[in-house]
């Protein structure tokens, strides 16, 4: 069983939802992001997700826009974002770590050198923003070969028949972008995101995890009752811009808002 | 892709692309996020049933005639000829367009399909404002809501666009993101479109963003090639030897070379912006010295350092300013039906200088590379043949910045 399979197994014997920190890594340095990642694992993060940085972030807002940003300029490479997971794995085993970003750093890279590093590293699955399901047969047999999940993204405007596409290829889990828009956006409808699930529930059985829009406990809370996980990225990213001038404070916002949210997810699920 | 000389001359012979999916060879395709999915299947249902539509192609056809005022003439350089020596030299005069330049015969015809689509609001990216400016106005003219976004950079460099399409009614917000040009500008209006979908239609500008754009874009803008093949028969007897645009996305110069694309004798030359120097990297040449990646919803060649990060260009002339370039010119390039050069900021300065003196027409810095590079073929041909240059835009929009090189105060 994969590691993405053992988590949303133990999640949910113990009635509880996935909790899916996002920050972009490199934001501000690579270390900053290693030592974040086992402290959001301790304030009750499920699985991490870490953003690569790239220099057109299109279907991002300001926040993540300005941690790529922030990243690139430290030296960040997609490279460099597999050496963090390499270390991170020296002591953590068991967290799933997913990466996020932009197809293009791929393309140069190369799929099978990418998927052959990143799985020897041992990240988990990659959802790449700007390649739908048509466009990724060539990454998928590739993944494929190396066990690592395609994650894909579902939206409040995915039709039915996109909704099967998806739910044709897609593994570890589906992302449900809440919102219309870009990462950071608005105000998130509850009813709207419990018909959609509904919806995308009757086509797979695999989990299905909730982002954009969530920027508090009781957000989390209220969506870890629809989904079966809970993506949080922007608010963190806020954290960290916020004590720029100090990392450890930054990192301790992370911790106690993720804590939060952990309390508040659990509360509302058990 | 092909691989021996026979599948080449097929490949134009039997030329159709995009495929079904947007795909010219490994070019082109759908490359964009599940959120803005939905919007492009509804845009290519709405362009695959309105360019079949009789109503719709006449009220185009009447629009490009009365208000954009097509056919734009095709005029024989004869003191530009003579003075560069060789091949006779013919303009196909965009130039003469309403607003200036090519980029009115796509934003009209993807405003009137907006319009059928039922969308209230039009937004658009702009470099040098030549675009936003063409937008603007068609949008004025249907009484569409019109936002245009433009690097914070490139606001300061085209004043004078940006205050033309304040005049038209347009909303123009300074992109401040990224390098803040031309490619932070398409970001931007991407995360809009994404945003704002029920009632927004997004208008690219350019043969680039994902299917069915540089089709759509191309089938809008082949007017100029369609028009400038009978011209030419007209007027010489014979299709031209050679065709040269400039080529940034590369919309005017697709325009006027896919109705050539199965004339094995004509020649076609794209003209890419070597700024500075292909050798110092401040350039914006990609088909010349980039290579493929994923940009704005398509494969193509572009430029990016060795991880994949898109870097910033480089060219004395704002639209031409762009990282990628439109996916059918890269499979052109492949395929070697195109060939693909490069003209750096002196010598389309010179060609501009070189138009405007002796045939009394001031050229767009776009355009003048187009010519720069006419005349340097020219002189490699006999007096007896032809080459026909797609003048893009008129260089009103360049004054400022020829003077300011200059060092002249406007």
């Amino acid at each position: 069983m994969s590691r993405l399979e053992e988590c949303f197994k133990e999640l949910k014997a113990a009635n509880k939802k996935a909790l899916v920190p996002f920050v972009t890594a490199g934001d501000p340095n690579g270390a900053f992001t290693l030592t974040c990642m086992h402290e959001m694992v301790k304030a009750g993060a499920s699985i991490i997700e870490l953003g690569v940085p790239f220099s057109d972030p299109m279907a991002d807002g300001p926040v993540i826009q300005k941690a790529s940003e922030r990243a690139l300029e430290a030296g960040m490479t997609l490279k460099g974002v597999i050496d963090i997971v390499r270390f991170f794995r020296e002591t953590d085993q068991s967290t799933p770590v997913i990466l996020m970003g932009y197809l293009n750093p791929i393309e140069f890279m190369g799929y099978e050198t990418f998927v052959e590093k990143a799985a020897q590293a041992g990240v988990d699955g990659v959802l790449t923003v700007d390649i739908p399901p048509e466009e990724s047969v060539d990454l998928l047999k590739a993944y494929d070969k190396h066990d690592i999940a395609p994650i894909f993204l579902l939206s409040p405007t995915s039709n039915e028949i996109r909704i099967k596409k998806i739910a044709a290829v897609a593994k570890g889990y589906i992302y449900y972008v809440s919102l219309k828009g870009v990462t950071g956006a608005g105000h998130l409808q509850l009813d709207d995101v419990q018909a959609k699930l509904t919806q995308i529930k009757q086509h797979t059985n695999i989990p299905v995890a909730i982002g954009f829009g969530v920027k508090n406990a009781d957000i989390a809370a209220n969506i870890a009752k629809i989904g079966d996980g809970v993506v949080v990225g922007s608010a963190l990213i806020n954290c960290i811009t916020e004590h720029s001038d100090d990392e450890q404070q930054g990192r301790q916002a992370i911790s106690t808002m993720l804590s939060e949210m952990r309390a508040a997810m659990d509360m509302a699920t058990q | 892709m092909p691989t021996s000389k026979q599948t080449k001359q097929s490949a134009v012979k039997n030329y159709d692309l995009p495929d079904e999916n947007g795909h010219f060879g490994p070019y082109g395709g759908l490359f964009v996020a599940e959120t803005l999915m939905e919007s492009i299947e509804e845009l290519n249902a709405a362009y695959a049933k309105y360019m079949q539509d009789p109503v719709f192609l006449a009220e185009l056809d009447a629009d490009l005639q009365d208000y954009v005022g097509r056919p734009s003439p095709i005029y024989h350089a004869q003191r530009l000829s003579r003075e560069t020596g060789g091949a006779q030299i013919y303009l196909k005069r965009e130039d003469l367009n309403h607003t200036g330049a090519h980029k009115i015969n796509n934003t009209i015809g993807q405003a009137l399909l907006a319009k059928r689509m039922g969308k209230t609001r039009i937004i658009a990216e702009t470099g040098a404002g030549q675009h936003g400016v063409a937008t603007a106005t068609v949008a004025a003219r249907l009484g569409l809501e019109c936002v245009v976004y433009m690097g914070a950079e490139d606001i300061q460099r085209q004043s004078p666009n940006v205050y033309r399409m304040r005049l038209l009614g347009a909303t123009v917000v300074p992109v401040t993101s990224g390098s803040q040009t031309l490619k932070d500008a398409l970001n931007e209006a991407l995360r809009d479109w994404v945003t704002n979908i029920d009632d927004t239609y997004y208008i690219i500008g350019t043969v680039a963003g994902p299917h069915p754009y540089p089709a759509m874009v191309r089938d809008f803008q082949t007017i100029i090639g369609r028009e400038a093949r009978e011209q030419m028969l007209a007027k010489t007897g014979a299709l031209p030897d050679a065709l040269v645009a400039c080529v940034g996305g590369g919309s005017n110069a697709i325009g006027l070379f896919h109705p050539f694309i199965g004339d094995d004798d004509v020649a076609i030359y794209g003209v890419e912006a070597a700024g500075l120097g292909i050798e110092t990297g401040k350039h914006s040449a990609p088909l010349c010295a980039g290579q493929p990646g994923v940009l704005h919803g398509n494969r193509t060649y572009l430029m990016a350092d060795e991880n994949g990060e898109i870097i910033e260009t480089h060219s004395i002339s704002a639209g031409l300013d762009y990282p990628a370039v439109g996916p059918e010119h890269s499979w052109l390039k492949d395929i070697g039906r195109a060939e693909y050069v490069n003209i750096n900021d002196d010598e389309a300065l010179e060609a501009f200088h070189q138009l405007t003196r002796v045939e009394g027409i001031i050229p767009a810095l776009e355009s003048s590379h187009a010519v720069a590079y006419a005349t340097k073929l020219a002189k490699t041909m006999d007096k007896e043949q032809v080459i026909l240059v797609c003048l893009s835009g008129r260089g009103d929009k360049d004054i400022f910045t020829v003077a300011k090189i200059e060092g002249i105060e406007l």
